[in-house]
């Protein structure tokens, strides 16, 4: 390892306040440490192209408020905000955490505009998201572009494709990051330091540790820089871990897209339109069981779990125009033989597994837009909704792998954002904030735009009490 | 991993090895990615017309490529600009397309391209070719104040009654041929037309009639250059509404000026008074602010197209857009300086070197920039027929 070099001009005299990842928490954290008049560095892992983690594919943020706001209507109540996160979570999380995230949430819509970033009502097709998600204008990418711009009118200094390699502590109390940047090893002290630099998604060595060879069939939907360099260096110092070390988000996507950073494009929207059957040619699970949200969820874990982890949704002419356009376009055929041959399977399975399906389709009303009553009966598994023959050429193929969003695997830390230590003890001087602490709150589970509402108020908590403590 | 190039071949269309196939097949790409995405989709109308579509033939793609205003906003807050391996950068794919639809639609063909590297240079020339044709017209040298004393009225009348002929021709050609390939006639004319019964039609004409007074009102207002409520972004996170004040100054200079050039004519024709007018005089007051305005205007724009991000704009058409703003520019300067010396002895030439740039002006229009006007509005109309079927 390379000897490390005393810092040059760009970050000569002390720092108050280090901040570990330009994503929306550290930028949250960032501003608002800034503002408290502490002097704040910004250390970016990725180029400045690729800069806001995650956060530049993100879209909205979940907010609650008690009577309807210029972007939102009716009301979603502290009580119903915390029970949805109870629900998804399985009450695995920290009450008194989630209690805290909902509760600053109200506030949040006013405090981003406060930077210049615009807000908007939900977009077109997220209709159901209109009591509970404010949309960013223009998506995640332009939040952090107006939190950048923000923090350079303020004065906070970032540094990008600056990788942390590591992190000097004495007794639970921070003194320097080591990062190395332009080929060199830089050592920057700061009298307190804000962790935001996410989970492990996209360190396929870690998901190969745990996941064996079928991690190498899975795709990493955001940034290719969350790599747990600092969460592990964090736990190598005895920090207390907190959430499933072996678990993590995942969705069913295009199996097509590119290895990191396919982002919202690759959402495939068609399962319960059709059938989804594995490398066999065989169906595995009921695609009409549910809706949008816990279909999303569960499916990315259920491709996982079949061989060479890769499955295909099937649909007819029938569904054309009943979801949303992928980027990528269907494997298409007039018959079910030519699509399997065209997708590499046993043309003689998938026949046989679409016959029994059609056979076993009972007669209802199709609706899309309810749990309707059309079924199967007589198959394994059933389709519980949404059952309709396939018989309608042309017959279109989507692939699905399973595509990670996120990690489970945080740092444990208090209301005030500070991180807990093996000893039983909160460290002096080293909060966390976003993705990387996200597991206290979303112990399992997701639901739409509460990742960014955690990464904004915990980064504005960790911000200040890490100003409060660099200058008092 | 698959890649931009691989995701196109993907599409299954044939290849086309011309650059225009090219092309639009990167608009097809661009499109494709940003309907899957449709973030951006409070930005502007481009996103908005995308949406009400699944696939992206020739005449959608020009079509989209014409109601785009070049801002950017939607390039600073793409997720999948390059150096994204998708590559997406809507601004310049369009800004390259509307310049081929120029291209297709002018007329007569062969003069699309030459106004397109060397603009600059191509209508400089032009002007003096103009100077130097009206040079034999000239019937006195001496000063009067009276332009018509230098260059006889007939002669002035027949020169420029000719070129604004050929001038309209040429712009309805290129209307027409537009109309054909994107402003879909259906669209327009049937919202006119369709009515559900006789009772309906007597308020369903009135409201069709206002959604297309709507279009006209938002072209007129430049409303898409502050869409979404703040100005249009100049740069990353920098907005400004200086490209919209300048092109209001060139747009309604250009406008005064007319005016005061038909008020002219007609104190000439109807009236028989004759040039020179009074300084406070309709003609001369009209000018004046008209031609202060197409100073402004155009010496602004240019000033901001040097600033742009190049990433935006595509560098080929660099003389479609420059040489009309700079025929303005020297249209209003010469003519200004015209007015102040009229009673001096430069007035003669002067006189020749403005009526040059005002013939060069017009015989470049249906080459240039001017065009976008008609081409954006016939896609605003077709927006705003879209929007309300």
């Amino acid at each position: 390892m390379t000897e490390p070099v005393p810092a040059p001009a760009p970050f000569e005299g002390a720092v108050d306040v280090a901040v570990l990842g330009g994503g929306n928490a550290g930028l949250c954290a960032a501003l608002t440490a800034r503002q408290s008049g502490a002097s704040v560095i910004v250390i970016e892992g990725a180029p400045k192209e690729f800069r806001g983690g995650n956060s530049r594919h993100t879209r909205n943020l979940r907010s609650m408020h008690d009577r309807p706001t210029d972007l939102l209507v009716d009301a979603y109540t502290e009580d119903e905000f915390l029970t949805d996160l109870l629900r998804v979570t399985g009450g695995c999380t920290n009450e008194t955490l989630a209690r805290r995230v909902v509760r600053d949430s109200a506030d949040c819509p006013a405090w981003i505009r406060a930077f210049g970033a615009r807000l908007q009502p939900p977009l077109k097709g997220t209709l159901h998201l209109d009591r509970t998600n404010v949309f960013f204008l223009g998506g995640g990418k332009a939040l952090m572009n107006s939190y950048y711009a923000a923090a350079e009118r303020l004065g906070v200094r970032v540094l990008y494709d600056a990788g942390v390699e590591g992190l000097e502590i004495q007794d639970g109390c921070f003194k320097c990051v080591r990062v190395r940047m332009n080929g060199r090893l830089w050592s920057i002290a700061a009298r307190a330091v804000v962790l935001a630099a996410g989970g492990f998604e996209s360190n396929l060595e870690w998901l190969r540790e745990i996941w064996g060879a079928a991690a190498d069939n899975f795709i990493v939907r955001g940034t290719p820089y969350n790599t747990g360099k600092v969460l592990s260096l964090m736990l190598d110092h005895g920090a207390q871990p907190v959430g499933d070390p072996t678990q993590f988000h995942c969705v069913a996507i295009d199996a097509r897209a590119p290895k990191f950073d396919g982002g919202i494009v690759t959402r495939l929207d068609c399962v319960s339109l059709g059938i989804v059957v594995n490398r066999d040619g065989e169906r595995f699970y009921d695609e009409g069981e549910d809706f949008w949200p816990k279909r999303y969820a569960i499916w990315g874990r259920l491709v996982a779990q079949q061989p060479d982890q890769i499955a295909y949704s099937i649909v007819d002419a029938k569904a054309r125009g009943l979801f949303m356009p992928s980027v990528f376009p269907p494997i298409d055929a007039h018959s079910i033989r030519e699509l399997a041959d065209r997708l590499r399977l046993s043309a003689d399975t998938l026949e046989r597994t679409v016959t029994a399906f059609n056979r076993a389709v009972q007669p209802g009303h199709f609706d899309h837009a309810v749990l309707d009553d059309c079924r199967t009966h007589g198959v394994s598994p059933e389709k519980t909704h949404w059952a309709r023959t396939l018989d309608t050429p042309p017959f279109w193929a989507y692939p699905l792998r399973p595509g990670v969003t996120f990690t489970y695997l945080g740092l444990k830390v208090d209301e005030r954002a500070r991180v807990w230590m093996s000893n039983g003890h909160p460290a002096v001087n080293i909060l966390a904030a976003g993705e990387i602490m996200a597991g206290n709150i979303l112990g399992q589970g997701y639901v739409a735009g509460v990742g960014m509402t955690i990464g904004t108020v915990f980064g504005r908590i960790a911000g200040a009490e890490a100003a409060r403590h660099a200058v008092g | 991993m698959l890649s931009a190039d691989r995701l196109r071949q993907d599409s299954g269309e044939s290849r086309q090895s011309d650059a225009k196939a090219e092309l639009l097949r990167r608009g097809e790409h661009v499109m494709t990615v940003c309907n899957a995405c449709r973030y951006c989709e409070a930005y502007c109308p481009v996103f908005q017309a995308m949406e009400n579509r699944t696939a992206f033939a020739t005449g959608d793609m020009l079509y989209l490529a014409n109601l785009c205003h070049n801002c950017g906003e939607c390039l600073y807050a793409c997720q999948y600009a390059p150096p994204h391996e998708f590559g997406i950068n809507v601004p310049r794919v369009m800004a390259e397309i509307r310049a081929s639809s120029y291209e297709e639609y002018c007329w007569p063909g062969f003069m699309s391209s030459a106004f397109r590297r060397n603009g600059v240079a191509a209508s400089l020339l032009l002007a003096v070719a103009s100077m130097l044709f009206l040079w034999p017209f000239v019937q006195s040298w001496a000063i009067t104040g009276d332009f018509y004393g230098v260059i006889p009225h007939d002669a002035m009348v027949g020169v420029f009654g000719l070129v604004g002929l050929f001038v309209v021709v040429a712009l309805a050609i290129g209307v027409k041929r537009a109309w054909r390939s994107y402003i879909a006639p259906t669209y327009i004319v049937s919202a006119f037309r369709r009515t559900d019964g006789p009772a309906k039609a007597g308020t369903d004409g009135p409201a069709k009639a206002g959604r297309y007074v709507r279009a006209v009102q938002d072209a007129l207002t430049l409303r898409h250059l502050h869409a979404s409520g703040a100005d249009c972004t100049s740069d990353i996170e920098q907005r400004s509404p200086w490209r919209r004040w300048f092109h209001h100054c060139t747009y309604y200079g250009f406008l005064l000026c007319f005016a005061s050039t038909s008020i002219a004519a007609i104190y000439h024709v109807v009236f028989g008074w004759r040039a020179p007018y009074a300084y406070s005089s309709a003609p001369v007051v009209l000018g004046t602010l008209g031609g202060l305005g197409l100073m402004a205007g155009p010496l602004g724009l240019l000033a901001l197209r040097h600033r742009r991000d190049p990433q935006m704009t595509d560098p080929a058409q660099r003389g479609l857009d420059e040489s009309f703003i700079v025929m303005l520019c020297m249209t209003s300067v010469t003519g200004l300086l015209l007015l102040g010396l009229r009673e001096r002895p430069a007035m003669p030439a002067l006189l020749i070197v403005h009526l040059g740039f005002v013939l060069g002006l017009f015989l470049t229009l249906p080459y240039g920039k001017f065009v976008h006007g008609l081409y954006r509005m016939a896609a605003l109309l077709r927006f705003s027929a879209e929007a309300h079927r």
